[in-house]
């Protein structure tokens, strides 16, 4: 149980450089925007369940950790859909291969 | 374990003040969001780190539940802003015209 909290953990932060990498190096809004809300929610999500595999606790509170997974994996998505729309509606142009 | 933690804790908060310097430059509103979204998310998976590292788990899990619905609303509310102004420039710009 401690070895799959190890590798969930791990995974969760490469997933995370991923997110950084694309956060700082993509040209667009949209396509930031596309690196931080997938990531970002994954490696998240793996993250505290590597918690729950690693450290022993009481089922109360491996709950309560499960609800904050449950809310990220619903929430996240959502702001990112809601800046999308507002970023959409704010009239941010979009990248183009001839663009600069 | 709690070296495994350290050290994750460690590249995490590494890797946010990678994502903060998205969030100093970015050239508009939406990218600085975005960021600050992500760093939000991470936050809670730091708060879980300490709640470890300090062996009281059962108040740090409230805290990180608690700061992942304000981070949600911050980000709900701050989007529903920007796409009624339709605009990512700031107020006093003359003409206030839809510009990325």
């Amino acid at each position: 149980m401690g070895f799959l909290g190890y590798i969930l953990i791990s995974t969760g932060l490469v997933f995370f450089l991923g997110t950084t990498i694309g956060l700082l190096r993509f040209p667009d809004f949209y396509t930031r925007m596309h690196a931080a809300g997938k990531g970002d929610t994954l490696s998240t999500v793996m993250i505290l369940l590597g918690c729950i595999c690693l450290v022993s606790m009481s089922w109360l509170l491996a709950l309560k950790i499960l609800l904050i997974i449950n809310f990220i994996f619903i929430g996240s998505p959502t702001a990112t859909h809601a800046m999308m729309d507002a970023g959409n509606k704010a009239g941010a142009t979009p990248w183009r291969k001839d663009s600069k | 374990m709690n070296t495994f933690i350290t050290a994750a804790g460690v590249a995490l908060i590494g890797l946010m003040l990678l994502v903060l310097i998205r969030a100093i430059k970015g050239p508009t509103v939406i990218d600085r969001l975005v960021a600050i979204n992500v760093i939000g998310t991470k936050s809670i998976v730091l708060l879980l780190f300490a709640g470890i590292l300090f062996g009281q788990l059962e108040m740090f899990v409230d805290i990180a539940l608690g700061y992942g619905l304000l981070n949600y609303i911050v980000s709900i509310a701050a989007s529903r802003y920007y796409q009624h102004r339709k605009s990512l420039e700031p107020e006093h710009s003359p003409g206030g015209s839809p510009v990325s």
